[in-house]
This record gives structure tokens, sequence and C-alpha cells, in this order.
């Protein structure tokens, strides 16, 4: 990881318990000026607490928390420079929209020019304007979202915190509001820390993803090192869907290895091992995502082939998922769709070890 | 297909309706029959027992040409103000100070709703006590020096109103600071966060946002209120009887003692039709408010 | 700064500044004003909530002596249960001397076959109205809901006159009808809610299995609402004991509930007022309801706030 000079928002050794149950352990995270961070992972997972705690609604165990290098650990929220977005929108159902707007800045007792002023500029970047008399409950769902956006937009806040902003809208609001998210981060340039459980909202939005479980941050990296680089099973298996085929069975000794597990060896020259490889017989998960496994004609160019037998064909509309054994365990592949399979075809498939993830099997951690 | 299969649309669901009999019977006979009953009576000139000898108006005319009915109403007035201001603004103040996360919540709440499982008549006596101008409070002041201190509601024909929307108070606010407790538990902890993030004083959160948003919980406890109100009896019997004379007097010992003392029915069913009509006046827009709109029982 | 420095910095569990600034929670006084203010409203309010039953206990517990020359609120130097005893046993109402023990077994007898009929009927009541719809059910609980609304006053004399003709005008079992009619409204929409809220499947399923009108409430709605039971049962207990205008109407002098023989004893005007025995009655009468209200705790909460909220 490299350091982060002037983090914008930098979260030093953060922990919270309640009682003797742990909820976050001891958290480090340093997020750069403008940057867009997904915090993602399980319910349960810490990842709207963390968020919290950066907001300064939570009261935290121990550690630090620094906003624009001031530390805000004991501050109010909105003394933090913070402007925050959440789930159920939280608007003030009787105040309409530009009361919303204005009552938090009308409390903090800012000139009525510098008031119209900031919600003249977050209706036109929202493209609200028509909805400012309104009462919230005359708006729509996405209509609502955009409102709580107005609401930290007008704060003029150096930091954005977004908590599961879109969990409560349906699927095509949802990717037509995720790309207005971006456009608004590329506009405005400021630092956003957005919560989701969707990992599609992740990939799409992320400059950097923390995957988190059980109050730790288990990886943070670019999106795409994350997909195609897992540290361990749990990532592996939460990112992507169709979900990463995984294999259990064990290392085998010989020139550069090779994984073995019920009648499959995989040879592993061209894997790229993370740490030493440990010994011979040790046993470790071999996973493969299922776009990255060919088939047919294709296959017979891959580093490793296998004969198998069509056993179910889900047609997904843009592609198909064909499900097979290899190694004694459901196998998933995709095809195009236009590919016919029928259930009980033989069929080759084969894929390029260098693009697969081999996990330890007691720690879960990659090899 | 021929129609003589069909059975016959009494039949159906027939042991349903048969278990419904006793529903039907009280919505139909007691509550619609005994209060069309009434109201039927109270244009007659009924005494000791009911007649069909109609008077017209005569009975409302002499109600509100008695005294006693007077007082009745004026004191049911101020001890409805009394009841609804004070329960209103003490229950909500005690729910939004058990809403601060507070240690010993479940204690507190307790303490606050206990009165609330007695009974007007145990309250009554209990506050007969303490309100007692020998040994009650007053007394016990007197005694520790202070002899002008004056304090005691029950005897003073004046304030013998305020003496009984005190014990009214003591019974029932613990009943509206659950009502209110629940409103602001049904709030979003999101609307908090909010607000925090916004920088909004906690006074100003709940004047401008959350009693807004309470508005449906205020008016169904509103209504609560209200209909306890008109059917103040009890308390009023056991603390002063009506007394000193009769300056405690409310309209349902009115309507009690016309029927079962003063042998004069037609009075008491006059009566007890302006108590329904006063009850009518909060219900119906309620009501309409309530179930008119959306079709939702 | 290397996190090691920094975590080596922070001492386990207390809140700590230096010279990177506050880190940890924010320290909070456990004497804040806030605090002090919250806090201390909440104990004047529950000392004046329970300074009542405190001058009740400690009267009850006096000699009328003490009583005279003594203050309410100061503790009994001398305890005695005489008090106690005579409002049970011998305290007079007009002609009868047998004190309160009289008027609690009426209020037993009253009270308990009361709950059970009124539960009986309002079960079934809201099981036919959540699940059996027929035409024209609506009406008649809409009806039901309105009707809890209106004055008692307006319904008694009717009611007497019906007891009368079916000779149940100041019996026990004429008393008994009142409060299960006077209870129908609150019990119906307490369980029809209850069972309108339970998986419509549940039914259909058993009524694809062949089950009809009593099977599926005696087989399968009765075992799965015990909680909704509970609740009514607290609610009808309570309200049922704590009568006083039906008991006062319908019954005759030696078939009065507790709380009319209660008033009874306390505000006779004949005799000398003996305050401790008056107290002890009074605790005697309020007894049933305290004690299911400290027992079932939660339970009467949720039992009040449904009745109430949606009353």
């Amino acid at each position: 990881m490299a350091e982060i000079a002037n983090p914008s928002v930098s979260i030093q050794n953060l922990s919270l318990n309640y009682g003797a149950v742990s909820v976050l352990q001891t958290l480090n995270l340093d997020i750069a000026e403008g940057e867009f961070i997904v915090l993602l992972g399980p319910s349960g997972c810490g990842k709207s607490t963390l968020l919290n705690c950066i907001a300064g609604l939570l009261d935290i165990s121990k550690g630090r928390i620094f906003i624009k290098g001031k530390n805000v650990t004991w501050e109010e929220p909105k003394d933090r420079g913070i402007g925050m977005v959440f789930q159920s929108y939280a608007l003030y159902p009787q105040m309409t929209v530009e009361k919303n707007l204005s009552f938090g800045l009308r409390v903090a007792g800012l000139p009525k020019e510098e008031i119209a002023k900031r919600i003249a500029r977050a209706a036109e970047i929202l493209q609200i304007e028509p909805l400012l008399q309104r009462k919230p409950s005359a708006l729509s769902g996405g209509q609502r979202q955009r409102v709580a956006i107005g609401r930290a937009l007008v704060r003029d806040v150096d930091v954005f915190l977004f908590d599961e902003p879109l969990s409560n809208l349906d699927a095509k609001l949802r990717s037509e509001l995720r790309v207005e998210i971006k456009l608004l981060h590329r506009r405005l340039e400021n630092t956003m820390i957005y919560v989701t459980h969707d990992q599609i909202e992740a990939m799409t939005l992320a400059d950097r993803i923390a995957v988190m479980k059980g109050g730790v941050i288990q990886q943070l990296d670019a999106p795409q090192t994350i997909y195609n680089r897992p540290v361990n099973r749990f990532v592996a298996g939460f990112l992507g869907s169709p979900a990463m085929n995984f294999i259990e069975g064990q290392l085998e000794a010989g020139d550069a290895g090779a994984f073995t597990a019920d009648g499959v060896s995989i040879p592993l020259d061209r894997y790229e091992f993370d740490k030493d490889r440990g010994s011979a017989g040790k046993p470790c998960v071999f996973g493969i995502r299922p776009e990255h496994v060919a088939f047919g004609d294709a296959a017979k160019a891959m580093p490793f082939t296998a004969e198998s037998a069509v056993e179910i064909v889900e047609p997904m509309g843009s592609d198909t998922l064909v499900w097979t054994k290899l190694g004694g365990r459901n196998f998933s592949f995709r095809v195009e769709a236009e590919k016919t399979l029928r259930t009980g075809d033989p069929i080759r498939i084969g894929f390029d070890p260098a693009r697969a993830s081999l996990f330890d099997t007691p720690s879960g951690n990659r090899l | 297909m021929s129609k003589s299969e069909r059975p016959s649309r009494l039949f159906r669901n027939l042991n349903a309706k048969v278990a419904s009999i006793p529903m039907i019977l009280t919505a139909l006979v007691v509550f619609v029959g005994g209060t069309a009953w009434t109201v039927l009576y109270s244009f007659t000139n009924s005494k000791l027992l009911p007649r069909l000898n109609f008077v017209g108006l005569d009975q409302y005319y002499r109600l509100w040409a008695t005294p006693r009915w007077l007082i009745s109403i004026e004191n049911l007035l101020i001890y409805g103000v009394i009841s609804l201001v004070f329960s209103l603004v003490i229950g909500f103040i005690l729910a939004a100070l058990l809403d601060q996360k507070i240690r010993f919540e479940d204690t507190f709440r307790t303490i606050f709703l206990y009165p609330f499982a007695l009974s007007f008549i145990v309250t009554g006596l209990v506050w007969q006590w303490l309100l007692n101008p020998d040994f009650g409070i007053q007394g016990v002041i007197r005694r520790l020096g202070w002899t002008s201190f004056d304090f005691d509601p029950l005897y003073n024909s004046s304030i013998v109103i305020y003496g009984i929307s005190i014990a009214a108070l003591w019974q029932g606010t613990g009943l509206i600071m659950c009502l209110m407790l629940a409103g602001l538990r049904g709030i979003d902890e999101d609307i908090w966060k909010a607000a925090r993030v916004d920088g909004i004083p906690m006074w100003k959160t709940y004047l401008f946002i959350i009693i807004p948003m309470m508005r449906p919980v205020f008016i169904t406890t509103l209504v609560i209120i209200a209909s306890g109100i008109v059917k103040v009896y009890d308390l009023v019997v056991a603390q002063t009887s009506g007394g000193p004379g009769i300056a405690s007097e409310v309209p349902a010992k009115y309507v009690y003692d016309y029927m079962f003392f003063a042998q004069n029915l037609g009075q008491g069913f006059a009566a007890s039709t302006m108590m329904l009509l006063s009850v009518m006046i909060v219900i119906v827009p309620w009501a309409y408010l309530e179930f008119g709109g959306r079709k939702r029982v | 700064m290397s996190d090691q420095a920094v975590s080596l910095s922070v001492p386990s569990g207390a809140a700590h500044a230096d010279a990177l600034g506050p880190s940890g929670p924010k320290p909070r006084h456990i004497f804040s004003r806030r605090n002090i203010f919250l806090y201390g409203t909440l104990i004047v309010a529950a000392l004046y909530y329970l300074l009542p039953l405190y001058v009740m206990i400690v009267t009850s517990l006096k000699g009328m002596p003490e009583i005279r020359l003594g203050n309410i609120f100061s503790p009994p130097l001398e305890i005695t249960f005489e008090p106690w005893v005579k409002a049970w046993s011998t305290a007079c109402t007009g002609l009868n001397c047998d004190g309160l023990s009289r008027g609690f077994w009426n209020s037993v007898r009253i009270t308990v076959p009361s709950v059970i009929l009124s539960i009986a009927i309002a079960s079934v009541n809201g099981y036919a109205l959540a699940n059996w719809r027929f035409k024209g059910a609506d009406t008649f609980f809409i009806i039901l809901i309105v009707g809890a609304f209106i004055p008692y006053q307006v319904m008694i004399y009717p009611i007497v006159i019906i007891l009368r003709e079916i000779g149940l005008y100041g019996s026990l079992s004429g008393l008994v009808i009142v409060h299960s009619i006077f209870g129908m409204p609150i019990l119906t929409l307490l369980f029809r809610n209850y069972f309108t809220s339970m998986p419509e499947e549940l039914f259909r399923a058993a009524r694809v299995d062949g089950a009809g009108f009593w099977g599926i409430y005696l087989r399968i709605m009765l075992p799965m609402s015990l909680p909704i039971f509970v609740v009514a049962v607290i609610l009808q207990v309570t309200g049922i004991w704590n009568d006083f205008l039906f008991g006062v109407v319908y019954t005759r002098p030696d078939t009065y509930p507790m709380t009319v023989q209660l008033n009874n004893i306390v505000n006779s005007v004949q005799g000398v007022k003996e305050y401790n025995v008056n107290m002890a009655a009074t605790i005697l009468t309020g007894l049933v309801p305290l004690v299911i209200y400290f027992i079932s705790g939660r339970l009467f909460v949720r039992g009040i706030a449904a009745g109430a909220v949606k009353g």
C-alpha cells in the first residue's frame, strides 16, 4: 500500500466495542483527497458502524480520526466538515425540499443570500429545481435520494458519507443513480466514502474498495486488484457473480508444483505465488472465476484442460452459465448465449492457472 | 352448472356468522339500539319509569336551565383543558427524557405508569387523603411553621376541580407517556442522525422535526384523552362526591344521579344525549380523517 | 510516525490526548449538565409518582393517635397491622360489618367469568373478522369500534331494562354480561389485528387440509396466539377489577364489587374517620391490579398500547 501524503480522512487504530463485543478492531485507513472509497461487506461486518464513527454519530472506544489534517475524534458531527446521505433518505417529512436543504444552514446562522446561493447551486447540480416547493411525500424514491444528496451538498463540505444510499430503490433506478453519483464525484472532486453491500456499486464507483468482515478490513485495493487477486477466500467468494469456483485439495511437490484433488491435477508453474508456497501435501483451495474458463476449441490452447459432461444449463440472457463437475465439485463456467448445450453433452473445458487463486485451507489466505 | 346447486348466500360461512352473533347483537342491540332508545326517550317526560310521552325539547330546556348541569359542564371544560394540556406536555416530556438512552429506563417507566393500573376509586381516595387539610400536605407544611399556607383544593369550591385534575393527571399521564414513547421509538433513527450532522440543536429537532412527524400519534392520543375526559365519574365520586355542595359535579354524575336517585329519567336521558353529542364532535372528524381517506380499519 | 508508535502511545480503555490530539471516546462526566438535568427531572418526577403509594402504605401501618399527631410523610413509629385486619374483616358499610373481604370475593366472582367470557367471545370474533370475512362483517365491526367511544351513560339504562327482562338485573351474572359487552370492542380489535398479522398461507393450508371454522380456530389459531391472550387477560383483569360504574349500577349491596364497597367504607358519613383503615382498604383494593402490573411488566405496556393506540 502506498503512503498517502496528505490524507483527506485518516483513521488511526480505531476500535469500537460494546462491552465485550468488538465491532471494529484496530482499523487503519488513509483516504486521499478526492478519492472515492467504498466500504463493502455483508451485513453486520461493521461497514456502516465505521461510517457512523467517521461522521461522529458513534463514540469510538480507541484511536483517532483526522479529517483534512484536523483531529476530529471528539468533535460534534456538524463540526467535522462532512455531509451524509442515508439509506432511508431521512428527509424531514413536514418541510418542503427547499426547507430541508436550508434548515441546517439557517440554524447555523448563515446569511440569507448565501443560503439562497448554495441551494440554487445544489438544485442545479442535482436538477431538482422544479421540486423545491414540494414535500418529500410528493417525491419519488429517486427524487428523494437526490434531495438527500442535496442536503449534504449545501453544507459545502470536504467529505461526503453515503450510507447504502441506493438500497431502497428498485434495480433500474439504482443503476441510473449510480451513474449520477459517479458524475457528481467527477464534477465535485470531493472525497467520498460510500457504504454498500452491493458489489456492482462497489466495482463501478470505487477508486479503492475496502472489503470488510467481522470489523476488520480484509483487503483495501483498486477494484480490479480485489477482483483478480483476492487476498483470502472470503474476499474471493464475496465478489463476483456468479461466484468463483472452489475446489478443495492439496499441493503436490514437483518441478513447479501442482494442485491435486479427486483425480484432477492442475499444474501451477504459471501461478504467481504470493508468499512461500509451503510444503507438499498442504491442504488448500483452488479458485477460478467462471468467466476465466474456456470451453470447446478455445480450451485446447489452455495450459490445463479436462473432459466433463454438462449437468445443468442456466441461460442468463447475455450469456449462459453451464454447470459441470471438476475434482468432484460443482463447477460453473460461462459460454456465449448462442451456444446450445444440453444436459449430458460431453464437453472440454480449460483455463490458465495464472488467472486462478490459491488459498491455504486452514487460514483462507492467498498462497 | 345448475343454479340450484349453488348454496344459498345465507349459508356460506355459516359457522363464522353463528360465531359472530354476540358481536352482531352487541353492535345492533346495545350500541345502536341502546343509544337510539336513550336519545328517543330524552324527548319524553319519563320520571320513575320510561314512558313514551313526548314533550319535545322540554328536558333539554330544563337541563340547560339547571345550575347543577351548568356547573357540571363548566367543570368538565376546565378538567378537560387541564387534562389535555398537562397530560400531553408532561407525557411528552417524560417520554422524551426516557428516550435519551438513559440507564434504568424500565424502572422509571414502571414508576410513571403504575398509577394507571389503579382504579379511579383508589386514585381518588389516596388523593383525598393527601389533600386532607388537617393531616395532608397543608397540615404538614403548616406544622413546619408556615401557618398561613393554604392548599385545600378539595374543600374550596372555587378550585375543587383543579384538585380533582391533579389526581387525574397522576393516574393518567403514564399512559400518555407510553404512547408518546412508542411514537418516538417509531421515528427513523436516521432522522436523528441527519439532524445531528446538520448541527440542529436537540430542542429544535424535537420542535421542528420530531413533533410534526408525530402528528398522528398526537391526534390519536388526543382522542383517547378526550373520550376519557367525558367519562369522568368514579374519580369525582371517590374524591369529593361532587362537593363541596355541587362545586365538583360532572355530567356523568348528573346522569347517574338523575336516573337512579332523583327518579327523573327524562333528565338523565337528555343529559346523556348531550354527552354523546360532545363525544361525537370529537370522534366524527377524527374517524373521518383516520378512516375516511384510506380504506383501513 | 509509524502505526506501531501510535498504538503504543494510546493507553488501553481511557480517553487520551497527547501531541496528536484527542483519541478514544470523548470524555463524558457522570455529572455533566445534561445528566444532572436529565436524571434530576426524572428522579423528581418519579418521587412525585411514588409519593401517594408511600403515604398510603405508611398511613395504613400507623395507629390513629399517631396519625392525628404526626406527619403523613413520616414513617410509622410503631408498626401495626391492625388497620389491615380491620379493613379486611370488620370494616362497616351500612349495616354489614364484615369488611372488604366480601367485596373482594364478589370481585373475584365477577372478574373470573367476565375475563373468560369476554376473551372467548372476542377471540372468536376477531378470528371470524380476520379470516372468514363475510358480507356485512366489517359494518358490525365498525359499529363496535365507534361504540367503544360512546359514553356508557347513554347505554346504561337500556341495559338495565334488558337485564330486568331476562331476570339478571342485580345479579353477578348480569354484571358479567355487561363486562363482556363493553370489553368486546377493544378485545375484538386486539384479536382481529393479531390474527390478521398471522401468515395467510397457514390458514389456507389448513383449509386445503379440510379443517373447518372451529377446527382451524382450536387447533391452529389458539395455540399460536398465547401472547395476545396474555395481553388480553391483563387488560381485562385490570379493567374489570377497577370498574366502579357498572358495579354500582348493576349490582345490589350484597353483590357489590370491591371498588364500590371500598368507596362506601371510606366515604361513609357515619362514625369516626379511621384513616389508617381507609388506606389499608385502599391498598387492598389496588393490590390485584398492581401485582398484575408489576409481574407482567412489558406485556402490560403492550396491552394498553395495543388497546389505546388502535382503539
